[in-house]
């Protein structure tokens, strides 16, 4: 059995509630902060435990925190980026839902070592019952002196707002979301400057995913250095994982970071196997945008090593033959899917919410799109699958945000694991025709 | 002052300079197409990603290579960077994939557009682009729409560059235009159809690096090439009043900004901007309104100037020229001839 640090409590009744939170432990962690420690520590403590962000790119949180600028007389900004959108991942949810207190508990100890007076939880429209749980978190802390002025007597003042955007996708980045916030249309900004030098309002500002402002928590109670021991290599600690598609048993499970891959799919603790004893065709292992790899690739390395979920072994191997932890969304597929028909699904995803602002990813996210269900419905040429493949190389690295790139390296990966199923697609365009009823395309993946 | 390389010639250039106004500093050949970068307007740029080059060397202090191509108008030279721009085929390839995607959606209606001739997209594409287009979907299509009773948005055309939002945002009061909707359906909007009437209003037409804005007093009188462009000047109240006239016979078809080489409004005599007011565009369309300088010189980056795309072969010839004299790490100084401004092909002299 796996450790739990962040789900530990997330069955317990009345967990959303101030008081069993507190009962089983809560806002120790902010006790102990802002009553022993200085935010130097804090800082130093979450570099300690090797943190990395848990929002996608993995960044190293305590390096991200020390990059903060720090004028004289600027206000700065701590933003939890609670926007999860990207298709696959729905664990930031379930944590906001369950453990409210535990994401308001990291947000005012996190402020405090970054010295932000003010924090904001950016959330997606879609969870507006979830803005409604935290709202009432937040009161309750508000009441308790949790939040506010002067909270445990340290003389530290701290206000949480909840502000809930329109259901956007692109506001998860983190520049968007930003000019969100502030009241704009939410498009990225160039950057250089990055946040941690001009971020919301113009000042310094940190961003961060709600799982990592929420394994700050725990770092604070263990210590980083018992955090770090948890893991394997530069992946410390545990990761949420939400797990969905064609297993026995989909939600969101939190594992020790370096559990096998196989055995995360295929063990009774974790997702219980393929349902309805089908076989295993191919996996995205860390939200829509990440390559799709086959099963012998995702359960072994092209040299043969067992996968394990890591950020180091899901990548090994580049994009040849290897993907991305990412967001941790993890979506299994069984022999009867469509590589295609799932590929212009996610294609329609990128094309709808591409922002527009630059043209490699307004224009192609189109494109691709457009191409991909004409294989759908039976009307794509060979020469399609080269012209994707275009596409989808002009687009990667040319644009302003990683929505282009996200976009991008699903068509890639499809292409260079499954191109056999597209050459099908062409090849049998009658067999395919009624798209609603009919994307069963058999054991292609074996062929 | 930081020194920088852009395609083996070296130059010093102030602290925040840009990649792009380096380049553009040495000139020639070696200056990245800009279709949403405009020097006048702050912030402008970074959007249409046709200045993208590669950074070979970062900096003296951290020599690694940035390992995306950047876009060249946004990012800032460190000493000691070393910059690909048409002596990397990857550039160029990279290029020539951004301007397909601009112009798989563009509708190609050159014949009865009005700024066919002196359009930048038109200029891009023939340099760079391909012969054929790939995309064989039905293209995007908007209503026209009239912003005030003198400008007409063609969103069909329009590549988005922000320019004009720049404009409304920078120059006039009271911001009554920007972006609405997301992806490849943005539109252009004055929210909606509110009029923007103000005294610089006029000048989307002139930033409008395609046929989206056009001057509706100027709308199908004549193509830009059979008509002569003379520069002129007035004493006005609102603006700089130096304008470029454009004759068809004796009169005067339409009134603009002057351009400089890159295409941008001109610095004036005064050192007032270059905008013009609505009176003097729009208002002041007889010979006798203004004082007249003599025949304006265009620079070789528009169709209209003589034997523009026969120089293209000329041009393709000096990079591989240069391409051979300069392998990768020479450096090649300013003024051998190669690259002097005044020796460009296409030059009108
Ligand atoms: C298109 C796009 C969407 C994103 N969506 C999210 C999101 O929903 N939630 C999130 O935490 N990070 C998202 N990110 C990543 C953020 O930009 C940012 O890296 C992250 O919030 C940083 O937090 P972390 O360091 O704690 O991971 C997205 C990035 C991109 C490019
Ligand atoms: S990559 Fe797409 S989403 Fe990101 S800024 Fe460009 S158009 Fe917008
Ligand atoms: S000119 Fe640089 S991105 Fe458009």
């Amino acid at each position: 059995m796996g450790r739990k640090i962040l789900l530990d409590h997330d069955n317990i009744p009345g967990i959303q509630s101030l008081n069993v939170y507190r009962e089983k432990g809560g806002y120790r962690a902010l006790e102990k902060v802002l009553k022993t420690m200085t935010p130097e520590q804090i800082v130093e403590e979450v570099k300690t435990s090797g943190l990395r962000g848990r929002g996608g790119a993995g960044f190293p949180t305590g390096m991200k925190w020390s990059f903060l600028a720090k004028p004289e007389g600027v206000p700065r900004y701590l933003v939890c980026n609670a926007d999860e959108s990207e298709p696959g991942t729905f664990k930031d949810r379930y944590l906001m839902e369950r453990i409210p207190h535990l994401l308001i508990e990291g947000m005012v100890a996190s402020a405090f070592a970054l010295g932000a007076r003010t924090s904001y939880i950016y959330i997606r429209g879609e969870y507006f019952y979830i803005a409604q749980i935290l709202e009432k978190a937040l009161e309750e802390a508000y009441e308790a002196g949790l939040l506010g002025k002067n909270i445990f007597n340290s003389g530290f003042d701290h206000d949480c707002y909840v502000q809930v955007g329109a259901g956007a996708y692109i506001c998860g980045e983190e520049t968007a979301l930003l000019e969100s916030l502030e009241g704009k249309r939410g498009n990225p900004r160039i950057k250089p400057p990055f946040p941690a030098v001009a971020g919301l309002y113009g000042c310094p500002t940190v961003v961060n995913n709600v799982e990592t402002i929420a394994a700050v928590v725990p770092i604070i109670n263990m210590g980083g250095a018992a955090y770090a021991a948890i893991g394997i290599g530069r992946s410390t600690g545990t990761k949420l994982i939400s797990a969905s598609g064609h297993i026995n048993k989909p939600g969101v499970y939190e594992i020790e970071l370096g559990l096998p891959v196989e055995e995360f799919i295929f063990s009774d603790e974790y997702c219980g196997g393929i349902r309805n004893g089908k076989k295993m065709k191919a996996v995205v292992a860390g939200g829509s945008s990440v390559p799709v790899l086959p099963t012998d690739l995702i359960l072994k390395t092209a040299a043969g090593e067992p996968r394990l979920m890591s950020y180091e072994s899901l990548a090994d191997g580049g994009f040849a033959t290897g993907t991305m932890l990412g967001s941790g969304g993890f979506i299994v597929m069984d022999e009867d899917t469509s590589i295609v028909k799932n590929l212009w699904t996610f294609s329609r995803f990128y094309h709808h919410e591409s922002c527009g602002q630059c043209s490699p990813c307004r224009e192609g996210t189109g494109w691709m799109e457009k191409i991909l269900h004409n294989f759908i419905v039976g009307h794509a040429k060979m020469k399609d699958i080269d012209l994707l493949w275009d596409i989808q190389k002009n687009i990667e690295g040319k644009t302003i945000c990683p929505l282009g790139d996200a976009a991008a390296w699903p068509v890639a990966s499809a292409i260079r694991h499954f191109r056999k199923e597209f050459e099908e697609y062409v090849n049998n365009p009658g067999s395919i025709r009624d798209v609603k009823h009919y994307y069963r395309i058999n054991n292609l993946a074996e062929a | 002052m930081p020194k920088v390389t852009i395609d083996d010639i070296t130059i010093d250039v102030p602290e925040g300079t840009t990649i792009l106004q380096a380049a553009r500093m040495i000139g020639g050949e070696v200056v990245p197409p800009a279709m949403c970068y405009y020097s006048k307007l702050k912030t402008s740029g970074g959007y249409c990603r046709t200045c993208i080059v590669k950074v070979e060397q970062g900096s003296a202090k951290d020599p690694r290579p940035i390992p995306k191509p950047v876009a060249s108008c946004r990012t800032n030279v460190m000493d000691g960077m070393v910059v690909r721009n048409i002596t990397s085929p990857e550039v160029l390839e990279a290029r020539a994939g951004v301007v397909e995607f601009l112009l798989i959606n563009h509708p190609l209606d050159c014949p009865i557009c009005d700024q066919a001739g002196e359009c930048d997209l038109q200029d891009l594409s023939y340099g760079h682009g391909d012969e054929f287009s790939r995309y064989e979907f039905k293209r995007r299509e908007f209503e026209k729409i009239d912003i005030g009773s003198k400008v007409q948005l063609h969103m069909t055309r329009c590549i988005l560059c922000y320019r004009c939002v720049k404009v409304a945002d920078q120059l006039t009061d009271g911001r009554v235009h920007g972006v609405i909707n997301r992806g490849d359906v943005s539109e252009i909007s004055t929210y909606i159809e509110n009029v923007i009437e103000n005294d610089f209003s006029g000048n989307v037409i002139d930033v409008c690096p395609v046929g989206a804005l056009t001057d509706k007093t100027f709308r199908f009188k004549s193509r830009v090439w059979y008509t002569k462009p003379v520069d002129a000047h007035r004493d006005c109240k609102h603006c700089c009043g130096e304008v470029r006239l454009w004759y068809k016979g004796d009169e005067v078809l339409r009134v603009t900004t002057r351009r400089d080489q890159f295409g941008e409004v001109k610095d004036t005599t005064t050192g007032k901007p270059g905008w013009i007011c609505n009176e003097c565009r729009f208002d002041k369309k007889e010979t006798k309104d203004w004082i007249i300088e003599g025949l304006a010189h265009i620079n070789p980056h528009s169709v209209i100037s003589a034997n523009h795309y026969e120089s293209l072969k000329a041009l393709k010839a000096t990079v591989s020229r240069q391409l051979k004299a300069a392998p990768h790490g020479t450096k090649v100084t300013l003024g051998n001839g190669a690259l002097d401004p005044n020796n460009q092909p296409g030059t009108q002299k």
